[in-house]
């Protein structure tokens, strides 16, 4: 690594590569930021606001922003993680998200970071919205009442699978996911359960049927270790592992 | 005999009191009475709420998330509810035969669950009014007083629970909310590592459990008039038996029996328990008061749990149970115990039987194999039944074709036991508040009687082993002129007669 040009993230020098962004040089030298809609196999997206840090005076989604030699990146600090939990409270009252009958419970990305940011409650009143399930698909199922809005699926289903079966709608408090077909429901789109969109939702709302709890409590991606001791995992690829794909 | 006060002659001018527990979970139940002036008992009804809105609750849910979702219902048994709906599902996923790994692995954790609620109802929550007296000072009568006064009784029975705990954690994942079961199977066998850690543990539990039938013994022999005689009542009673006639609590078929002990049907399949079972709805409860539908609402109630299975089963499948079952039966003489304080002997008996159910599971390398899951032809509806430690618990469910819950229906111990429940504080109603003046004695009296049963209700009073509770008296033209009030640890007051309901 010797010779790479370096940021410092809360004082530690963080190595990286031409283009790289804060989060990934961060990641792949496996210093955590939290984050929920960045994923390292899309272009980052900025959305979600929980990777935000102070750079350069700025406020700013440190998934966005390029790393530049010498820059200072605080992220660690009470006053940032405590905007990150509010952004994540304000995530659990706004759907219905109930983890203990959650077949994603341990698996989901926004039950990790609650625990690793020290979510104990909401501390906001539940917003209840009403929400059916969209079980019309043979094999798959959409629970909107846990959508975080990452548009992760959104990105999935148009640039890897070529489908753009999926498309946020509204604005603001009304913003909410919706399916691309004129009936509105899954099972009249192209949708199938290998493409990527079914995999990459980081919370419970695009669901496999049938398989629900096939894989122990205690075993789950952060039942093993917590999202933060994870950091490398979430590094993007080096590209030939990508290609293999 | 049978007393009825379900419904008094000429409710006008009578006084209402209501014994009303606290609710803390789920269960939430209330006794009225009615009084006349000379206080003597008109009409004794249990009321109890419980599980409102669940059946709504599950409506369009994925059926997969139904043995997790269910443990939500009940604080105090969540892997019965856990296994009955996985059996429903069972059916729903076309598994007509389960994996042996499967089915032992559930059996046991089926067996801790029994092991668990049963030393917890026992010790904690029974053991102070069977050794102190249902009078005895009310500071007394509690775990604590038990094991002050008992100290080794007390620590056997936090021990046993741990250990019946323990057997949840390994085969349900969690001590609470486990996702072990799931339809067509299990999602993880027992590690050898595991096992052995129980192994280690587990002939001590069924020494344990031996003395534990020892001690009820006792104390039903010392005291046989009253443990014969207080809220006894006859009826029908209700299980499921294996096919060979042995006592199972995992599966089996329904078998009832009248009163004398006839056998009115056996080895009944329950896909279709409405064939055989069905419920009457009375405008006083939210309660529902199940009947065998071949003897009709009057006739056809019937009680559930460990004394009906004690007795209804042709033997136990393990030998130190069964000789304690041979015991049992041979103390009814040829007719069937239907003494409520008898629950606690039989519960006793079906702890031990646990036990040596867990120990020789544990012995069997089945419990470690990795054939996990079956499935068959899909089904759009399942029914599952296995015998919870309170008694038959019956979950039901229909499906959508997009593998949502479209009906739920749920039949729990306590339902079951409605009627008898209300038979049974009516004969202790009778026999000892009929015309005295109520005291905080009198009124445990009451509840000794429901406990027997260890009812949901009784979800509010685990943690210190007794109800608090409010009693108002309050006369004909409905005004509250005397209150008696326990609180949660124990003092009881007199409170001033105010014209505010301030229940719990
Ligand atoms: S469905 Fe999942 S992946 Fe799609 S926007 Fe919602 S949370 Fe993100
Ligand atoms: S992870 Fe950066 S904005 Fe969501």
């Amino acid at each position: 690594m010797s010779g790479r040009e370096s940021f410092l993230l809360d004082g530690t020098p963080v190595p990286f590569a031409p283009g790289e962004t804060v989060m990934q040089a961060a990641l792949a030298a496996g210093h955590y930021i939290p984050h929920l809609c960045y994923h390292r196999d899309f272009k980052p997206h900025g959305s979600c606001k929980v990777c935000t840090v102070r750079a350069g005076g700025q406020t700013v989604a440190s998934c966005t922003l390029p790393a530049q030699p010498g820059l200072e990146v605080e992220s660690a600090t009470p006053e940032l993680e405590d905007n990150r939990r509010t952004l994540v409270q304000m995530l659990f009252v706004e759907g219905n998200h109930f983890c203990p009958s959650c077949e994603k419970s341990g698996n989901c990305l926004l039950q990790a970071v609650a625990y690793e940011l020290g979510v104990l409650s909401a501390d906001l009143d539940h917003l209840f919205p009403s929400r059916p399930i969209d079980a019309s698909h043979p094999d798959l199922l959409l629970d909107f009442n846990r959508c975080i809005l990452c548009e992760l699926c959104v990105r999935a289903s148009a640039e890897v699978d070529g489908k753009g079966v999926f498309a946020l709608s509204g604005r603001g408090i009304g913003k909410h996911l919706i399916v691309n077909a004129e009936s509105g429901r899954l099972v009249d789109t192209a949708i199938a359960a290998t493409d990527k969109a079914v995999d990459v939702c980081p919370v419970g709302v695009i669901l496999r049927k049938r398989v629900g709890f096939a894989v122990p409590i205690g075993r789950r991606r952060f039942d093993v270790a917590p999202v933060s001791a994870q950091a490398k995992g979430d590094a993007p690829r080096p590209p030939r592992e990508k290609e293999r794909r | 005999m049978r007393v009825d006060l379900e419904t008094a002659a000429a409710p006008a001018g009578l006084r209402r009191v209501a014994i009303d527990p606290v609710s803390r979970v789920e269960g939430h139940g209330k006794v009225t009475i009615l009084l006349d002036a000379d206080d003597r008992v008109h009409q004794v009804r249990l009321h109890i709420v419980e599980f409102r809105g669940f059946e709504k609750f599950v409506q369009g849910r994925p059926f997969w998330e139904l043995p997790v979702m269910v443990q939500r219902l009940c604080g105090i048994c969540p892997v019965s509810h856990h296994l009955a709906a996985a059996k429903a599902l069972d059916v729903v996923v076309g598994a007509t035969r389960l994996t042996p790994t499967a089915e032992k692995v559930r059996r046991l954790m089926h067996y801790g669950q029994i092991l668990q609620s049963h030393a917890l109802h026992f010790f904690h929550l029974a053991s102070p009014d069977l050794l102190f007296g249902f009078d005895s000072p009310v500071e007394k009568r509690n775990i604590v007083g038990v094991a002050a006064e008992y100290p080794d009784v007390a620590r056997k029975g936090v021990l046993l629970r741990r250990f019946g705990q323990e057997v949840i954690r390994v085969t349900a994942g969690k001590r609470i909310h486990g996702t072990g079961a799931i339809p067509g199977g299990v999602n993880k066998s027992v590690a050898p590592e595991e096992r052995d850690a129980l192994l280690a543990d587990a002939y001590r539990m069924i020494g344990w459990s031996r003395e534990a039938v020892e001690l009820v013994k006792r104390l039903h022999f010392a005291n046989v008039g009253l443990y014969n005689s207080f809220g006894s009542f006859r009826s029908n009673m209700l299980s499921l038996v294996a096919p060979d006639g042995s006592l199972d609590l995992y599966h089996g078929g329904l078998r009832a029996r009248d009163e004398a002990g006839r056998i009115l049907f056996d080895h009944a399949g329950y896909q279709r328990y409405w064939d055989l079972i069905t419920e009457e709805v009375k405008p006083w409860s939210y309660m529902k008061f199940p009947f065998l539908r071949e003897l009709g609402a009057e006739q056809g109630w019937y009680k559930v749990g460990p004394l009906v299975r004690v007795q209804n089963c042709d033997q136990i499948p393990t030998p130190f149970a069964d000789a304690e079952r041979r015991e049992f039966v041979d103390f009814g003489g040829g007719q069937p115990i239907h003494a409520t304080l008898a629950y606690h002997w039989a519960r006793m008996i079906e702890m031990l039987f646990a036990a040596e159910e867990i120990k020789a599971l544990l012995h069997d390398d089945d419990i470690t194999g990795n054939d996990l899951v079956v499935t068959g032809t899909p089904q759009r509806r399942g029914v599952g039944v296995i015998e919870a430690p309170r008694g038959t618990l019956i979950h039901h469910y229909r499906l959508n074709a997009h593998d949502q819950v479209m009906r739920a229906n749920l039949i729990v111990s306590t339902t079951h036991n409605n009627q008898a429940l209300n038979h049974a504080i009516r004969q202790v109603a009778k026999r000892y508040l009929d015309g005295r003046r109520l005291t905080e004695g009198l009124l445990n009296h009451i509840e000794v009687a429901i406990r027997a049963f260890d009812p949901c209700l009784s979800c509010a009073t685990h943690a210190l082993g007794r109800m608090p509770l409010a009693v108002d008296l309050v006369d004909a033209a409905g005004d509250t002129i005397g209150r008696l009030r326990r609180d949660g640890d124990g003092g009881c007051v007199d409170a001033a007669a105010a014209g505010r309901k301030d229940g719990p």
